[in-house]
């Protein structure tokens, strides 16, 4: 391509900083590990069979995944019990929970309660006992709003510890629950009384979903209503931005089943992947991958290093992503004809996920919207 | 001439090089030409080329030291978009084929700029499918005798040399029976006529070649190597993206974001939906350059590159046709449809109609999106190949 000819004045604000959009030898090894137990203990059969049960959460995976390999810890820096990392190599974690489905509760506990809690977790309190207990992987939180909702929309439903919320992700396995209110934000535990957790019937099985509902609730109060919106808008940008790594997981491994397939499967006296038709639309999925990894790696770098370009990489990263992810299993399940159909093949485990994260933290809609506001692009 | 005493080339040699070129021949009292001729003696012209023929063997990496120096002294470069052909595909394929004569011939005046290069690759029945090409090169004594019709020729009617390839054998299949040649723009059997594109300027050529004479010292490469010797030529076209930052904005997203922001008049829910999808898009291509940028220089070079081309056409195509949409009643008119044959492409600079008309090219010109979407189908995921009955049949007998 040529230079762009533009007058000075034409130019928008630009990044403050170039991103490192690449992997480092650490995190190539933090992927291996994830991806090896993940392929030991949440291969397709077991993710299927688990979604049948009354729970398909495996305790002992998220025992390896949070504790042994020390995921849970990772955004946590080492003085508040944590491992002192970074987004990048949470995103990379997600990448991997992305390609497995695995029900596990990471995005919801170890990235957004968790990025709430460090917000609030400066000067010790409770806020920081119970981060500590997040990042060490012997307990798990979720902020109680509903799934959908985006970092815009962080100000709080509930007027106190009374009430319903609708539609939160992995609260049938969380032992704590941090309600945001017009009070501030409440720490309750999950098995106290006033609190009940009726699980629904969820799209996408592998992230269950539950009505919460609160009826003279009693916790702890972690922060005042301020305090609480803000901490509560940092998780739900933080869970919007590796979100989009999550999503490039799943796009990943659609398009490689796709084409390991496709390559077998013979049609015509020929394998079907030699058509044109359907090279074509893989290899569109391709640059749609590459293309979803550079928007994903943005967004890891800008949380990870608190870059103030960081509202405008998530919004730019969950506006792209979310449609990659649903392509990619779309043609997942198209390019396997009829086998992608079945219950007993994993494809349909993929759709429904990349279906419910375009949804999950704002749709792409949503944070179109942003991109809006944040490039100066205003609506008529 | 020799190499053999050089010493080892860092960058703070490279440094000390570029600031002895500089004091010695002042740009601000240096002619242009004399100036570009002194530094490609230097060797500081493309550093990763061998001594001698404008380089000093050094890593490619070290050329930004030189070009870093040279701007803060404001010397001249040698207007690269202008001499694009001959620095981008006939420079390097002269250097991996060529005879230590012909390097010494051809390297200094292409890139200095004395000399323009065009290529003759593309024949009205050899597009995609380019290794068909039916232009005739026939052995007569120490030459070779050209018939045939090139097309797509951008910079032909300013072309000193061309590279060409010819079919030397008919009864080899396709690929093999191909040799390539130096033409020499001014042998009276070159005809250039100004091809008339949906611009109304004429960017492009179709040359005619009527007994045109080569001698066989203008050949690169081996007699019937000639498509090797092409992918070489053709890699190189698409390697040059992700070479340099692109800034936020920086493509044709530029202009209609603009246009946006100065407009509000213009502005309807339907276009702001398309601009937002389009502006995350290209913002989202961006950083796929970006990524890929950081792989090179890492010494990590992804496939990617193939991809960024395909992102290019189809999302200039889209920003400039809702370019053109958005303006409304001044979207109904055109800036200038007079005949013209431009020395360069603009690809911005000129008003929302041109870039929407222009742009259809971008997903032709180089490899079409089809065939490139092939190339990454089987060369990156691996997937078979179409069943073919082109390959092991003489050339001659094909069906065209």
């Amino acid at each position: 391509m040529t230079a762009p000819t533009q007058p000075p004045a034409a130019t928008p604000e630009q990044p403050s900083a170039t991103p490192d959009l690449l992997y480092t030898q650490d995190e190539e090894d933090l992927r291996s590990a994830v991806r090896a137990l993940l392929a030991d203990r949440a291969d397709a059969p077991t993710v299927i069979a688990a979604t049948e049960s009354d729970t398909p959460y495996d305790p002992r995976l998220w025992e390896a995944l949070a504790t042994g390999i020390g995921a849970a810890g990772l955004l946590v820096p080492e003085k508040l019990g944590g491992q002192g990392a970074s987004h990048r190599e949470a995103a990379v974690v997600l990448e991997e929970l992305g390609r497995s489905v695995a029900p596990a509760p990471y995005l919801t506990s170890s990235v957004v309660a968790t990025e709430t809690l460090l917000a609030l977790a400066r000067d010790g309190g409770p806020a920081a006992a119970l981060l500590a207990e997040l990042a060490s992987g012997a307990r798990t939180a979720v902020l109680a709003v509903p799934f959908a909702t985006p970092p815009s929309g962080a100000r709080a439903a509930l007027t106190s510890l009374d009430g319903t919320v609708r539609g939160v992700a992995d609260a049938a396995v969380a032992d704590v629950l941090l309600v945001p209110t017009a009070e501030g934000l409440y720490a309750v535990e999950a098995t106290a009384p006033g609190v009940v957790v009726e699980p629904l019937v969820p799209l996408d099985l592998t992230r269950p979903l539950a009505t919460l509902t609160l009826s003279g609730a009693t916790g702890t109060l972690l922060a005042d209503a301020d305090a609480s919106t803000t901490a509560v808008r940092r998780g739900l940008l933080a869970g919007a931005g590796l979100l989009a790594s999550e999503q490039l997981g799943i796009a990943e491994w659609c398009l490689t089943e796709t084409v390991r397939y496709t390559r077998e499967r013979h049609q015509f006296n020929r394998p079907v992947g030699s058509f044109q038709s359907l090279k074509h639309r893989m290899a569109q999925l391709w640059l749609e991958v590459v293309s979803a990894r550079a928007a994903a790696r943005n967004a890891a770098d800008a949380l990870a290093t608190g870059s103030p370009d960081a509202p405008l990489a998530v919004a730019v990263a969950q506006a792209y992503c979310s449609g990659v992810a649903v392509h990619a299993a779309e043609e997942c399940v198209q390019l396997h004809g009829g086998i992608g159909m079945t219950w007993e093949h994993p494809a349909h485990l993929y759709l429904k996920r990349a279906k419910a994260d375009s949804i999950a933290y704002g749709s792409a809609g949503t944070h179109r919207e942003a991109v809006a506001e944040l490039a100066e692009l205003p609506a008529p | 001439m020799s190499p053999a005493a050089a010493p080892a080339v860092d960058a703070t040699e490279i440094r000390r090089r570029t600031r002895e070129l500089l004091t010695a021949h002042p740009p601000a009292t240096t002619d242009r030409t004399d100036f570009l001729k002194a530094r490609f003696d230097a060797g500081l012209a493309w550093v990763h080329y061998p001594v001698g023929l404008g380089g000093l063997d050094a890593p490619r990496s070290l050329q930004q030291v030189v070009d870093a120096e040279l701007a803060a002294a404001d010397a001249p470069d040698n207007a690269p978009r202008r001499i694009g052909i001959g620095l981008g595909m006939a420079a390097p394929t002269i250097l991996g084929f060529g005879t230590d004569e012909q390097k010494r011939r051809f390297l200094r005046p292409l890139w200095v700029g004395e000399e323009v290069w065009c290529q003759l690759f593309s024949e009205p029945g050899a597009g995609s499918d380019l290794a068909a090409l039916a232009t005739r090169a026939v052995r007569d004594g120490d030459d070779w005798v050209i018939d045939g019709q090139k097309v797509w020729t951008s910079s032909a009617h300013v072309a000193r040399w061309a590279i060409l390839i010819a079919r030397t054998d008919p009864d080899l299949p396709k690929h093999r029976g191909i040799s390539y040649f130096i033409c020499d723009m001014t042998d009276p059997g070159v005809d250039v006529r100004p091809l008339r594109q949906i611009t109304g300027e004429a960017e492009f050529n179709e040359v005619f070649l009527s007994g045109v004479r080569i001698p066989d010292s203008h050949r690169l490469g081996p007699v019937g190597d000639g498509w090797k010797v092409a992918q070489t030529t053709l890699m190189n076209e698409r390697v040059s993206i992700g070479g340099s930052r692109i800034p936020r904005e920086g493509g044709m997203i530029g202009p209609v974001s603009q246009t946006w922001r100065n407009r509000p008049d213009l502005r309807t829910h339907d276009t702001h939906q398309r601009l937002l999808t389009l502006w995350v898009e290209a913002e989202v291509a961006r950083l796929t350059g970006e990524r890929l940028r950081q792989q090179l220089v890492a010494g990590q070079p992804g496939p990617e590159g193939s991809g960024m081309k395909l992102a290019f056409a189809r999302l200039n195509q889209q920003i400039s046709g809702l370019e053109v949409e958005l303006l409304g009643d001044e979207g109904l008119l055109y800036g200038d449809w007079t005949m013209v044959r431009p020395e360069l492409v603009d690809f911005t600079g000129r008003d929302a109609g041109y870039r929407y008309l222009r742009s259809k090219g971008n997903s032709i010109e180089g490899g079409t999106s089809e065939v490139l979407l092939n190339i990454v189908a089987e060369r990156v995921l691996g997937l078979p190949a179409e069943p073919r009955n082109d390959k092991d049949v003489a050339w001659k007998d094909l069906s065209r």
